[in-house]
């Protein structure tokens, strides 16, 4: 189906694959957020994660290791950010921004040698013939384990918070630590894993995009994907499902303004690039205005430092 | 066992001791991290830091000192307003972009007319085109509630796409053969800002920053409206009994801090750099943010952080250049020196106290 110069199918397609770095990063961010912390790191944990899963993918010759080794980065740029503002009570907005910076800076100091390397290919998942469905097939079952693996985390991420124990306590925290640490759970205890595991969800989305989606390191690359991960968490009012709604939506405009570059439409490039970026803002507008009149959906404790003398 | 005691009001001494315990460690850690590059590390340190004041070239680098460190403290000004009182404009570096873009426009439109009020004209285009690019997320927090942290970010990447599509499209140099990038003002004497004392580098963004940190210290710490504004920052509710008006404050604070990053493009576009390029921005307005803090967001320690930043990234430039230290290298650098800051921030909120809890 093509309407405008634009095929609908191959749009839907990308639209899965363009939202899946900031889809993981928001999943992550939003557990770390449940928690009741406010990490701004995203950009650097995720830019870190492509520059370190690129380097174990080539290293390795296996795109797996590459992943894990993102996810690994990921999660110790924010373990570095838990100690300082769990145990060394660092302002989190301030310390989130050097995070991204040191983030920025690290990988480019790191990725110096991997300008103009390939990287290995992450293969499609074999669905057989399911993947022949006209239309269905090229939008459902095209895709590379990355893909799926991000939607089972969103489901898994849902469940945990709604169904399970564990979860309970995460939310608890979130809300009011004072009292959570009254009932005797280890709010800082809590608040390192949630962040940790925010970071290695963050640096494998960044994975995904010097692996899979461009594929290739280059300085910088990450172009603000963290901060418009950061924007889905509160479009989605901290709930996982909206999580994937917004990063589908963010994805849908990004693979659809490249679509448009690609068909030759004579608006100039840049001023295309800039849709994503314009419409996160719209919808933090829109969504901000509605919120205005109705709950508070953040976390109460969201940003505030916690010590137990207090 | 070591605890930790809250102090009941944050100890002044530590407030300005941790900037430099903070330098000191980065030092050391910046030399672990040079050394694991395979450079000398006291070497490295000396080349950053001691050179580009004290060595053989240090004429040259000294000059080159106030014009990186005024954009920086120029911008660090106004941003500590704003953090004082918990509103977190971290889009300077889009700012400073759109002030750059406006005055440049101005002089490219009416080149090569020569005009004694060409100038001062694009001064004041800068300061608005910034001010106006600040004002959308203070203007959409203030009517909306939207997070100012979230807009003025995205806004940054806006502004940078602007400024290619400029830089290639409109502004675009009509002599200059195909190559993207505007005429270059450094040759159309009404629309430059060029040195004011031969050899010091100070030009007209110098004179501005210092007005700023003249300005920011009577305006926070000689002026009811700084108190009421370091009220809002440390008790909101207080501030609001007080009479504040938190809408006012956002778009007060957010556009001080555009119109003072739009300042801060404008004299780099009609300076330093000449010219309207996609990769003009250098990245100020985020060194900014660690300045602001470096500084304590106190105009004096602004104008001294600034100065120090700047020396690193002329140090950086010389260790690239003699050591072939990687320049990123120096981003590093600059992020763990905020890290340090922000760690041993804590002796300055707390008391380290070694021993068991008495009942």
């Amino acid at each position: 189906m093509i309407l405008g110069g634009i095929d609908i199918v191959t749009l839907i397609a990308t639209l899965m694959a363009a939202s899946t770095p900031v889809l993981l990063a928001a999943t992550g961010e939003l557990v770390a957020e449940k928690s009741g912390v406010l990490n701004l790191g995203v950009e650097g944990m995720m830019i870190i994660g492509a520059v370190a899963g690129f380097a174990a993918a080539v290293g390795t010759g296996s795109p797996v290791l590459g992943f894990l080794g993102g996810a690994l980065a990921g999660a110790l740029l924010a373990t570095l950010f838990a100690v300082l503002t769990q145990v060394f009570l660092s302002n989190q907005t301030a310390t989130g921004l050097a995070l991204t910076m040191f983030g920025l800076g690290l990988s480019a100091l790191f990725g110096k040698g991997f300008e103009g390397v390939r990287p290995p290919a992450t293969g499609k998942v074999p669905f057989g013939p399911l993947s022949e469905i006209p239309g269905l097939g090229r939008i459902l079952f095209s895709h590379d384990w990355v893909v799926y693996l991000s939607l089972a985390l969103v489901v898994a991420v849902w469940a945990f918070l709604r169904f399970t124990r564990a979860g309970l306590i995460l939310r608890a925290v979130g809300e009011n630590a004072e009292a959570a640490h009254a009932l005797g759970y280890r709010v800082v205890a809590v608040r390192l894993m949630a962040l940790a595991f925010g970071g290695a969800l963050a640096g494998m989305g960044g994975a995904y995009l010097s692996l899979v989606r461009v594929p290739q390191w280059t300085e910088g690359m990450t172009a603000g994907a963290g901060w418009i991960a950061l924007a889905i968490v509160v479009f989605a009012s901290w709930r996982a499902g909206r999580v994937l709604i917004g990063a589908y939506l963010f994805g849908g405009i990004t693979a659809l303004q490249l679509q448009l570059q690609a068909a030759g439409y004579a608006i100039p490039v840049h001023l295309l690039s800039m849709a994503p970026y314009v419409l996160t803002i719209v919808v933090l507008v829109v969504l901000s205005a509605i919120h205005r009149r109705g709950v508070q959906a953040a976390p109460a404790a969201l940003g505030r430092s916690f010590h137990a003398s207090t | 066992m070591i605890r930790l005691v809250k102090r009941p009001v944050p100890s002044k001494a530590w407030s300005w001791a941790t900037p430099l315990i903070a330098v000191l460690a980065t030092m050391i850690a910046g030399g672990i991290l040079f050394a694991a590059l395979g450079k000398n590390p006291v070497e490295a340190i000396r080349v950053i830091f001691w050179d580009p004041l004290f060595g053989p070239n240090a004429g040259y680098f000294r000059g080159q000192l106030l014009v990186k460190a005024a954009p920086l403290i120029l911008i660090a000004s106004g941003l500590a307003v704003g953090f004082r009182a918990g509103i977190w404009n971290i889009g300077a570096e889009g700012q400073y972009i759109i002030g750059a873009i406006c005055g440049a426009a101005l002089a490219l439109a009416v080149y090569p007319t020569e005009s004694a009020w060409l100038f001062p004209a694009m001064v004041i285009l800068g300061a608005l085109g910034g001010f106006l690019w600040g004002l959308i997320p203070a203007l959409l927090k203030v009517i909306f509630g939207t997070n100012e942290i979230l807009v003025s970010l995205m806004l940054v990447y806006v502004a940078q796409n602007l400024l290619a599509y400029m830089a290639f499209g409109p502004l675009k140099n009509p002599e200059g053969y195909g190559f993207p990038g505007s005429r270059n003002l450094q040759q159309y004497a009404s629309a430059h800002n060029p040195e004011l004392i031969m050899g010091t580098g100070a030009h007209w963004g110098v004179v501005a920053a210092l007005i700023a940190v003249i300005g920011a210290y009577i305006l926070m710490h000689r002026h009811i409206a700084g108190f009421r504004i370091r009220v809002a920052g440390e008790a909101p509710r207080a501030a609001r009994f007080a009479g504040v008006v938190p809408a006012r404050l956002v778009v007060f604070c957010l556009g001080l801090s555009g119109a003072l990053a739009g300042l801060a493009g404008l004299f780099e576009v009609s300076g330093p750099s000449g010219q309207i390029t996609d990769s003009f921005n250098a990245g100020y307005g985020f060194t900014a943010i660690i300045v602001a803090f470096l500084g304590r967001l106190h105009p004096i320690g602004i104008l001294l952080a600034g100065l120090l930043m700047a020396l690193t990234y002329i140090g950086g430039d010389m260790a690239q250049l003699m050591l072939s230290l990687p320049s990123a290298a120096i981003q590093v650098f600059q992020g763990m020196l905020l890290f340090f800051l922000l760690g041993f921030d804590l002796l300055t909120n707390y008391r380290v106290r070694i021993g068991r809890a008495r009942a």
